[in-house]
């Protein structure tokens, strides 16, 4: 089980406690593989996806994930902020705390959001990406994903490219690679570089071209236009042209080295479509090994192991 | 009706005195100070263990009337003010409507002579509306009473235009306070920008946002000859650029708020909305400059920028939570905890920086200790102790950074023209 009631942000999680999610997900994702996708793990148990922002891929992937475990699923769809209804945060925590669920997912276009959700309600609570802060089980199955195509973590350097500063997975992804012993490295233009990048923890280069040969992992970002103040480089050709992945940068990484995108991808500007599509993309494996992580965090938060085996 | 306050400890620099001395009120006016005083018939009150100093002044407020009348009054503020020790509050115009108008400067004055327990003096808006385009009609606001003209709440963008304000107030002899902030750098930051802000995903305001417009106010008060006062200065780098102007002989003077002198940045972590207020919390390094400057004088003044907001609007998303933290009713005995008790201030230079100092810069009428001055007067218990506790607080809104702290002092009593508006602690009008 894992020691903290809910999955904020990755100091909420030992490396240890990474690794049985990691290992919990490799036996949950046979599941995925029946023909009936289902074990009765958390059956009786309710599971809300409290989705403030409009969402898809994860949504859909926390509410599969909830599905295959038996948990009664719930998806409440709030509008992009609570005072829009001329509600507050609170006001909505407290509502979902009188409706008795055991684990709210919740996904936020601020920071912060889950964690006062969670100082008002006592079930567990996911965050499901909060803003430009965090998203944790983004950063798990990234760390999957990489684990199974690589064989280890230990010892990866990791390159993220792109929108550094607006980005909630690197948020996540840089601890979490910190504390499984890779070296993460953010490579972008100045104006996509957060504030103190020192304080993640992760090594700063402005320059894509410089640093893929050493890389195992090239990490491609979102250009989140909607998020930026002004427009953060001179056009998508020259950005495309400084820090795009294209087939050429991808030949300058050593053989074995990958490329991992969260989607959705914008293509022609962080990514080329042949690179997308090639062999040593894994940009699908992430979509499918997040549906095994989710099993495995809400087992493990929901203590799965009182009421079945995990198979 | 008289009044002999016996055996507290009077201080006030400005009047010369500091010892354990009888202070004598007489039809609202201080009548004497001195060693055995004697008054047939007057009301004696023991002050022994007490300490006491001229009416505290608050340059910095927002009492919300006219406009936003479920945050804060002209009524409630006051009594808040009285029950933090303050006998007088300057306050900011940003009320709906702004206060940029003579007849809206009159509406405060009688709202507060009708409803008000300390004294209090308009602030008038900069330019109309505060949208930093065209100068308010300041002449007429100073005829009414308008003390100083601010835009607070947002720093007026144009350089060209904040020199044609200063170019005008100064022919009245009136300060222009100002609010620093380029909000093209400021962009739609919410805390500062530095390792927090990237650590808890909240989008940065730099703390050259404040001392860019610090520098370019100075500047412009260099060549203008405006009197300038700098409200609310949060970084470093703005009390450098103070300390210099000051050594050149520029008439500037600046103010910290309490929450910029005893919080910083690193109690945010846990998204706060009572933490969250422009300028925002800086970095500990700032907040020990600030402290430095405030003994070494380049601050002239502590003003709380009290800010009161209703529970439903601070119970939101960071982002969107409005800026601000009540300040009146802490003030005092964060300053007594902080650093009266902690030898770094002795009561003298508490009356500079919460008296003195602060009427000076904002054009208020002097008060003092001494024969023939109105009786405004604090009295401070050093030993009390304060539970900060939301139901402790007599503002109208409870959101303050500090709730929670256990501080050691606080107004007991308060006189204002000689009539008591806080006995024992309590606020009794």
């Amino acid at each position: 089980m894992l020691s903290n009631r809910h999955i904020m942000t990755m100091d909420d999680l030992t490396s240890n406690e990474v690794t049985l999610i990691l290992d919990t997900a490799e036996s949950l994702a046979e599941v995925n593989q029946r023909r009936i996708k289902k074990v009765p793990t958390l059956r009786g148990r309710t599971i809300v996806n409290l989705f403030f922002e409009p969402s898809t891929r994860t949504r859909t992937s926390f509410e599969i994930a909830a599905k295959r475990l038996s948990a009664d699923g719930i998806n409440f769809t709030a509008s992009a902020s609570a005072t829009a209804k001329g509600e507050t945060l609170r006001d909505t925590a407290r509502t979902l705390a009188a409706m008795s669920c055991d684990l709210v997912v919740v996904r936020h276009k601020y920071a912060g959001a889950p964690q006062m959700l969670a100082e008002v309600m006592d079930c567990s609570v996911i965050n499901g990406g909060d803003g430009i802060h965090q998203h944790p089980t983004q950063a798990l199955l990234d760390l999957y994903t990489m684990r199974q195509s690589l064989g280890r973590l230990e010892g990866l350097r990791v390159g993220i490219v792109g929108d550094v500063c607006h980005s909630r997975v690197a948020g996540s992804l840089v601890p979490a690679l910190r504390m499984m012993g890779a070296t993460p490295v953010i490579i972008g233009p100045p104006t996509l570089m957060p504030a103190r990048p020192d304080v993640l923890g992760a090594e700063v280069c402005y320059d894509l071209d410089e640093v893929l040969p050493t890389l195992d992992v090239a990490y491609l970002l979102r250009v989140q236009f909607e998020r930026a103040t002004r427009m953060p480089f001179p056009s998508n050709r020259e950005y495309a042209m400084l820090y795009g992945m294209n087939a050429d940068r991808l030949a300058a990484m050593p053989s074995h080295a990958i490329v991992m995108h969260p989607g959705p991808m914008n293509r022609g500007v962080e990514i080329s479509a042949d690179v997308a599509d090639s062999p040593r993309s894994v940009i699908l494996g992430q979509v499918e090994s997040g549906v095994a992580v989710r099993m495995a965090a809400m087992y493990l938060l929901l203590g799965g192991a009182e009421s079945g085996a995990a198979a | 009706m008289a009044l002999l306050l016996k055996g507290g400890r009077v201080v006030d620099p400005a009047a010369g005195v500091d010892g354990v001395l009888d202070v004598l009120v007489e039809n609202g006016v201080i009548a004497g100070v001195g060693e055995d005083l004697e008054a047939p018939g007057a009301e004696v009150v023991d002050c022994a263990e007490k300490v006491l100093l001229p009416g505290l002044a608050d340059i910095h407020v927002h009492l919300r009337e006219p406009g936003q009348e479920y945050k804060e009054t002209i009524a409630s503020g006051t009594r808040a003010a009285a029950h933090g020790g303050f006998t007088a509050v300057a306050c900011m115009p940003n009320t709906a409507p702004v206060c940029d108008s003579g007849s809206t400067v009159r509406f405060v004055i009688e709202r507060a002579e009708e409803t008000g327990v300390v004294r209090v003096y308009p602030i008038g808006a900069v330019t109309a509306g505060q949208a930093g385009e065209q100068l308010a009609e300041v002449g007429d606001m100073v005829a009414e009473g308008a003390v100083a003209f601010s835009d607070d709440g947002h720093g007026i963008q144009s350089a060209g235009m904040t020199r044609v304000a200063m170019d005008y107030i100064k022919r009245f002899d009136v300060p222009l306070i100002a609010h620093c902030e380029d909000e093209s750098l400021a962009g739609g930051g919410v805390v500062n920008e530095g390792a927090v802000s990237t650590r808890m995903g909240l989008p940065g305001i730099p703390a050259e946002a404040e001392e860019t417009m610090v520098a370019r106010d100075i500047a412009l008060a260099e060549l203008t000859g405006c009197r300038l006062h700098l409200a609310h200065l949060s970084t470093a780098g703005s009390l450098e650029l103070v300390r210099r102007a000051k050594a050149r002989g520029v008439a500037v003077t600046c103010e910290v708020t309490p929450h910029h002198l005893f919080l910083d940045e690193d109690s945010l972590v846990t998204y706060d909305t009572d933490l969250k207020m422009n300028p925002p919390l800086r970095t500990p390094a700032d907040r020990e400059a600030m402290v430095e400057g405030l003994l070494d004088g380049t601050v002239d003044c502590i003003a709380t920028d009290h800010a009161p907001h209703a529970v439903h609007e601070k119970e939101l998303e960071f982002e969107l939570a409005p800026n601000g933290t009540t300040g009146l009713e802490t003030a005092l005995s964060l300053v007594n905890t902080h650093l009266v008790a902690t030898g770094k201030l002795d009561w003298a230079g508490v009356c500079r920086v919460m008296c003195h100092n602060p009427r000076s810069a904002a054009n208020l009428p002097e008060m003092r200790l001494e024969a023939g001055f109105p009786a405004d007067i604090t009295v401070v218990d050093p030993e009390a102790r304060v539970d900060v506790t939301p139901g402790w607080f007599v503002s109208r809104s409870r959101n303050s950074a500090f709730t929670g702290a256990s501080l050691l002092g606080r107004a007991s009593d308060v006189l204002v023209g000689g009539s008591w508006v806080v006995r024992k602690g309590k606020v009794v009008v």
